[in-house]
């Protein structure tokens, strides 16, 4: 994973609450067995008038002019300014490689689906939360004829914004700690292995029937 | 000290090591795998050189892209090459790594969540994740059980364990006992549309009361499956001789004296009557009708004798607006009968619906009937191999074939349209599954989500019905 470093990047706001995995990237796209590919099918119910179909090239696809990425104002946005909820429903973390693939490396809502929040940290995208206000001002810059364009440093925990304002936000420690190191978490935690070796060994000695039977 | 509730318990019993930055490293008794989310998590395996922690932990099944039809031909029999080389990919990485797969053409094959119970693979007080966010159907058993990542699939496979933070405990509390033909479906969806689908982050929800300890272990599994829905990891139930019936004898479960050690244990896997729950909802269960889900959300939902709701009668910020997309993408009028939508095609099947009591509910409301000429397609879709068979013996096949029902092989099928089953658009779709998302089932397709009970009775009127005025009581089965 590349470490996450600070960045200034232009806000594009998906103003709609409970913004499920099926929408970012839906179901016929799962099939691939690789983990790039999917930042064309970003949203693609949506983005896209025809029926998306991974056989098709972006070329050949009819865009949906009203679709906010798809005006010209947000092209190259990095951020994603999103409502409450964002990335319920399915697990896929394809979700959150169709995020990635297409240029975003920050999302901002006021509250996030449980699994996505976590699929996000493991591909280097920072998803934030932020209070409902400060979430409804973004939307407000944003959707303002300027547009936004954030500063975004995490190891400091802040936003900057163009006038100098800044926000503070959260966020776990060693999910930060894995994103500006780019850390795969497997490793730091195979540094556990003689704990876990311990761990088994006495969860075998209680619960037996656990182990050996799926063969 | 106040006691324990059911999730302190088994998060307890599975704690590796508490990190002083409020992570967790928790053991995974149990994981299973199909061909959707796996194949990048074993490929990031191999290119790190890993191997599998415990290979005997995992149990794999293709499900999510199978077909339903002509299933003798294997592997060979899926026309869409991209699907065929990823149920190929499954089959090959389980050999190569060992782990056991009920591949396409064994008779064991079938939806990941019902193969788990079915056989055993799945027990109470176990950890169980899948990278699937439906793994909460196993929480029914008296484990903790959740979807996760594909990153976390390989991370389970690599190290045995999760970095978690605990969540907190939420019960759901349900008074009196479920009406006649009023199913776990129906309680699920009404619990869904009172907390709504964010009620349930960053909660472990434990089903309660008499209505759920009145369940068969078959409908705790529908009611913990849609726990997620309610924006919950996992959802459980207590263990109780429910269990402890349901889990005797399956194929992987342990047996004889191993079985009395096992059930001494599991029979502390509830909450102590101290626990301390950090929220706690009461629904009286004794007054629900049958439910159906009208929108986009699985929150939009009304019990049948119901309305579409006025926009008026939005309350929360942004919900007016969610309404009004909803019912745009869904062709409703705001304050329209429930029962007067039309329904085009009929899905019996899912990780939440596919049980042998399902089938029994659905042919019970069938029998004698048929599917109303306005119907373009009905079908019934068992969640596994051992669910097909014993259907067929059951006789409940003939009662589904006679009344116009096509009868297929079991997989994920149209719950979302991997495979060809799929809704065209604009079509009405009385589903068993688990989301009405747009586009789920198929590109502009509209799914109401329904008991099998439900959408037996709205194949053979055209429409939504109160199946308990179709066919007088008796007909809810246990699902």
């Amino acid at each position: 994973m590349k470490a996450f470093e600070r960045f200034v990047g232009r806000v594009a706001p998906l103003n709609r609450a409970n913004v499920d995995t099926d929408q970012i990237i839906p179901k016929q796209f799962l099939k691939s067995i690789r983990r790039t590919g999917f930042g064309d099918n970003l949203f693609d119910g949506w983005r896209y008038l025809d029926e998306g179909d991974p056989s098709k090239t972006p070329n050949e696809r009819r865009i949906n002019p009203d679709f906010v990425l798809n005006s010209p104002r947000y092209q190259g946005a990095s951020i994603l300014l999103a409502q409450d909820n964002f990335g319920c429903g399915s697990s896929r973390e394809h979700a959150v490689w169709a995020l990635e693939e297409y240029g975003f490396r920050v999302v901002l809502a006021p509250s996030y689906a449980d699994i996505f929040f976590s699929n996000c940290f493991k591909n280097g995208v920072l998803p934030i939360v932020l209070d409902k206000e400060t979430i409804n001002k973004m939307f407000r810059l944003a959707e303002s004829e300027k547009g936004l364009e954030l500063t975004v440093d995490l190891a400091a925990q802040r936003l900057t914004l163009p006038s100098g304002e800044q926000v503070a936000f959260d966020v776990d420690s060693f999910r930060k700690h894995c994103l500006l190191e780019g850390l795969d978490d497997i490793g730091v935690t195979l540094k556990d292995a003689d704990a876990i070796s311990e761990f088994e060994a006495r969860h075998r000695a209680r619960s037996p029937w656990l182990f050996d039977t799926m063969r | 000290m106040a006691g324990r509730t059911l999730y302190d318990k088994l998060w307890d019993a599975h704690l590796v090591k508490q990190r002083d930055d409020g992570t967790a490293l928790i053991y995974i008794d149990r994981h299973l795998l199909h061909e959707v989310t796996s194949p990048q998590a074993f490929e990031g395996l191999r290119l790190a050189g890993r191997r599998p922690w415990r290979v005997d932990a995992n149990i794999a099944t293709p499900d999510h892209n199978v077909p339903t039809q002509k299933r003798s031909e294997g592997i060979a029999g899926i026309t869409d090459p991209i699907s065929r080389i990823q149920v190929q990919t499954l089959d090959d990485n389980c050999e190569a790594f060992g782990i056991l797969e009920f591949p396409i053409l064994d008779a064991r094959q079938g939806i990941v969540h019902v193969v788990g119970p079915e056989q055993g693979a799945t027990l109470p007080g176990m950890t169980v994740v899948c990278g699937d966010s439906h793994t909460s159907t196993h929480g029914a058993l008296a484990a903790l059980a959740h979807g996760i990542g594909t990153s976390e699939v390989e991370h389970v496979l690599a190290s045995q364990c999760l970095i978690q933070r605990k969540a907190k405990n939420m019960r759901i509390m349900t008074r009196g006992r479920l009406p006649e033909g009023v199913t776990a479906k129906d309680l699920a969806l009404a619990i869904i549309g009172r907390i709504g689908t964010a009620g349930g982050t960053g909660y472990t929800l434990e089903f309660a009361g008499e209505a759920v300890q009145a369940l068969s272990l078959e409908g705790r599994m529908t009611l913990c499956n849609m726990s997620i829905e309610a924006g919950a990891r996992a959802g459980m139930v207590a263990f109780d001789d429910t269990t402890a019936d349901y889990v005797r004898g399956r194929p992987y479960a342990p047996r004889g004296e191993m079985f009395e050690r096992a059930e001494a244990q599991w029979r502390d896997l509830v909450s102590d009557a101290d626990a301390i729950f950090d929220a706690e909802v009461v629904i009286d269960a004794s007054t629900l009708e049958p439910q159906v889900s009208w929108g986009t959300s699985p929150e939009m939902v009304a019990g049948i004798s119901g309305h579409v709701p006025e926009l008026s009668a939005a309350t929360r910020p942004g919900q007016r607006e969610g309404w009004e997309a909803a019912l745009r993408y869904m062709g409703l009028e705001p304050g329209m009968a429930i029962s007067d939508i039309g329904v085009d095609r009929v899905f019996i099947g899912s990780c939440t619906n596919s049980r042998i009591e399902d089938l029994r509910a659905a042919a019970a409301v069938v029998r004698g009937r048929r599917v109303a000429n306005s119907v373009l397609q009905a079908m019934v879709v068992p969640g596994s191999g051992p669910v097909k068979r014993q259907a067929e013996e059951e006789g409940l096949h003939e009662i589904f074939l006679a009344a116009g029902f096509e009868w297929r092989d079991p997989g994920c099928s149209m719950c979302l349209a991997m495979n060809a089953d799929r809704l065209g658009p604009g079509e009405h779709c009385a589903s068993t599954s688990n989301r009405n998302f747009e586009g789920r089932q198929g590109h502009g397709g509209r799914t109401h989500l329904v008991s099998p009970a439900m959408a037996a009775a709205a194949a053979v009127a055209g429409h939504f019905t109160d199946v308990r005025e179709m066919v007088g009581s008796g007909t809810g089965g246990a699902a």
